[in-house]
């Protein structure tokens, strides 16, 4: 292991690069490759890295990029891109497709605002869009929790009972631009955990069409077992939590990480950085005796629908913090959150919208509100721009 | 000891794949101009190990539903667009692995001149390993036959009830401008030069780019026995020259046109899709002329 201070974006394509090359005993690696801000220096730096068996494709487009990692998938080889905001919309067509293909890629998306008009900075309304897109959805809170999502999303990827696509997402600037002290585990270490990826759905010589045509009771079928795929990740993540921590000494953290929750009245839920702040208001408030915790969901697909509602049952008032909106509705988080504690008070603040800057003077005054309420209102977005 | 096709390579012969690429029990319609390209393509394969990637249009149709494939090949379906890209990273896999594996995108006009060029243009300019056809009926067939940027001018679509003014994009120069290793047209009316172009094709490193003209009874409302006849038509008048660019640079004219306007007549005559208008073929004649002149120029020059 060596320790290093690295941006998300560097630790990122170094982490991409050593289950890359953990693969060179199997098919190889690869994958399309575009530039958009802020996820550029993932690409770049993977551009720069050397592989025995793995090559990286400069497309024209993020579309591209999708299909080149379906092409290198469907090969038997391991795969990998990035992308952010309007690349993810770009290529959305191909997102869909490499779930429904069943591919185990990963893929690197660092969270930023949708445009027109355009702004670069954080808004998780990008990857939101693509929730419902058949992926596993992770949202990290630090460089390190991305260097090891990225490893152990492999593992979870091409898990034989898995197969399935995994998204790993970050925050614009906060991480991605933010260097971090970062622990990189040696290749030796990574080949052991990372063993070469067998898909059993290659194409190879056999004459078969893969993603040909469906009829209804075929696509039900199909969908089914993409469901059931689903549903049997967090067994399997379980597994490789105990792995992970047995080979390289930290754990990483739950579908659902919780923080001071043991007798928390009040509850922020939150993902991605906006939880590190959450955490920090936390123990302020507990210091003035107002018994606040923290639920940070950190895998969002599938939704830990099951641990939410262990946490919350009970809990007198949830503020659900979205940093994404969906207009007429309010925040994609709150929507799904708030049927899991039908006994609590659950809020819906929408907060850094465009990537303003979430400051814990918002969140205590988020707080306050919440305290102060006799009843959940319409979701209310908090300008901290 | 290689034994060559017999019969303009239409005969069985020893050097056949176990199977054809499209097997009996697809789909496509009867006359299918496509179905005629796939075979003489399969007899060129002969032993070649060969993985195909088909984006949406006929081609993926007529695979049938799952778990059947009508190819005797394996296939991936792609998104409309992606069949270059998703057929680059295929064959870097392949590459890296030592594999003599060819990879083929299988392409529709639609999938190749519109939404597909910037994917098409990309994987050439990048020279991929990859060898890509696209089978032109001038028409999204797969859609129920709307206008796409190869249907010729004078041809009514669902989408161009008048008749579409405009003329059809030269892709082979669009192609051959990338400086590919390899860019033809290929005749399905003449079997031997086809043969010869898809087995060049297959083994040739680097891109490769074929461009069929592909009979569609059903989109061009003709008959279907009278495909092959089209075809030759086309070539006679010169609407479809039959001529190949190595690098990007020297261009050879493989089948010499009559320049028949006789041949012309008769090519708009039999197809329903040029009846509807008063399609004026004085302009076409031009048009035709003008391109034979560049054309040979390009042929003289390289
Ligand atoms: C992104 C996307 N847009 C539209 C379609 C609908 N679509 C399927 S096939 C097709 C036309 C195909 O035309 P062409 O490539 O010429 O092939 P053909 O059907 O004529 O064989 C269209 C528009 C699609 N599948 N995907
Ligand atoms: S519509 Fe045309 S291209 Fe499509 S299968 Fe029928 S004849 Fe062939
Ligand atoms: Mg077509």
């Amino acid at each position: 292991m060596t320790v290093e201070l690295l941006s998300a974006n560097h630790a990122a394509a170094r982490a991409a690069a050593l289950a890359g090359r953990a693969n060179r005993a199997g098919r190889g690696f690869g994958g399309g490759v575009y530039p958009i801000t802020p996820q550029t220096e993932c690409i770049e730096l993977l551009c720069r890295q050397e592989f025995e068996k793995g090559e990286i494709v400069r497309v024209e487009s993020e579309h591209s990029a999708m299909a080149v990692c379906m092409g290198v998938s469907l090969g038997g080889a391991r795969a990998f891109t990035a992308s952010s905001s309007n690349g993810l919309a770009y290529m959305a067509e191909n997102v869909v497709s490499a779930a429904l293909y069943r591919l185990p890629i990963v893929m690197m998306a660092v969270n930023r605002t949708l445009g027109p008009p355009w702004n670069i900075w954080v808004d998780h309304g990008d990857t939101l869009m693509l929730r419902d897109a058949g992926w596993i959805q992770f949202y990290c809170e630090d460089n390190q929790e991305v260097a090891d999502t990225i490893l152990l999303a492999y593992r979870l990827a091409e898990d034989a009972r898995v197969l399935l696509p995994v998204m790993v997402c970050q925050d614009a600037f906060v991480l991605s631009h933010t260097m971090m002290l970062t622990d990189l585990p040696s290749q030796e270490e990574v080949d052991a955990f990372l063993p070469p990826l067998e898909l059993p759905h290659a194409v190879g010589g056999k004459p078969v069409t893969v993603g040909g045509l469906d009829f209804p009771h075929e696509t039900e079928v199909h969908r089914r077992e993409h469901h059931e795929a689903m549903l049997r990740v967090p067994a399997v993540y379980g597994e490789i939590q105990d792995e992970f921590e047995r080979r390289f000494g930290r754990r990483p953290a739950d579908r659902v990480e919780a923080y001071r929750m043991d007798d928390a009245e009040a509850v922020f839920v939150s993902m991605g950085t906006t939880a590190s702040t959450a955490k920090a208001v936390v123990d302020a408030a507990r210091e003035r005796g107002v018994k606040a915790g923290s639920l940070r969901v950190r895998m969002f697909r599938p939704f830990p629908e099951d641990l939410l509602a262990t946490w919350l049952r009970g809990r007198e008032r949830v503020a659900v913090l979205d940093r994404d909106l969906c207009p007429g509705l309010g925040g994609v988080l709150w929507s799904e959150v708030r049927g899991v504690c039908p006994g609590s008070l659950v809020q819906n603040y929408m907060l850094g919208l465009g990537g303003g800057d979430i400051r814990p003077e918002h969140l205590e005054q988020v707080l306050d509100d919440l305290l102060a309420r006799a009843a959940a209102g319409e979701p209310r977005i908090v300008e901290v721009g | 000891m290689r034994s060559e096709p017999l019969l303009c390579g239409l005969a069985q012969s020893e050097d056949d794949r176990p199977e054809p690429v499209l097997r009996a029990g697809n789909t496509n319609c009867g006359g299918c101009g496509m179905s005629i390209a796939l075979n003489m393509f399969s007899r060129a394969i002969g032993r070649r190990r060969v993985q195909m990637v088909i984006p949406a249009c006929c081609g993926i149709v007529t695979a049938g539903a799952y778990p059947f494939s009508a190819y005797g090949a394996p296939v991936v379906a792609s998104t409309f667009a992606s069949a270059a890209a998703v057929a680059s990273g295929l064959a870097r896999v392949a590459r890296m692995n030592g594999e003599p594996t060819r990879v083929v995108a299988w392409a529709g006009d639609g999938g190749t001149y519109d939404i597909g060029m910037a994917t098409v243009s990309a994987a050439a300019e990048r020279n991929e390993d990859v060898l890509f056809v696209c089978y032109d009926n001038e028409i999204y067939g797969n859609t129920g036959g709307q206008r796409s940027s190869a249907t010729p001018a004078g041809a009514t679509t669902t989408t161009t009830p008048r008749g579409k003014e405009l003329e059809k994009k030269d892709i082979v120069g669009i192609l051959a401008a990338h400086r590919v290793p390899y860019c033809a047209t290929v005749s399905l009316a003449h079997p031997e030069d086809a043969l010869r172009k898809f087995q060049y094709a297959l083994d040739a490193p680097g891109f490769r780019f074929l461009h069929v003209l592909s009979p569609c009874p059903t989109g061009w409302k003709s008959e279907p026995a009278e495909g092959i006849e089209l075809v030759r038509l086309a070539i006679r008048a010169g609407l479809f020259p039959v001529y190949e660019v190595f690098d990007g640079f020297r261009t050879v004219i493989n089948v010499e046109p009559e320049l028949s306007p006789t041949a012309l007549e008769r090519y708009f005559a039999l197809q329903g899709r040029f009846r509807k208008n008063a399609v004026d073929l004085g302009r076409i004649q031009e048009m035709i002329e003008r391109n034979w002149k560049h054309l040979r120029a390009r042929a003289r020059d390289a």
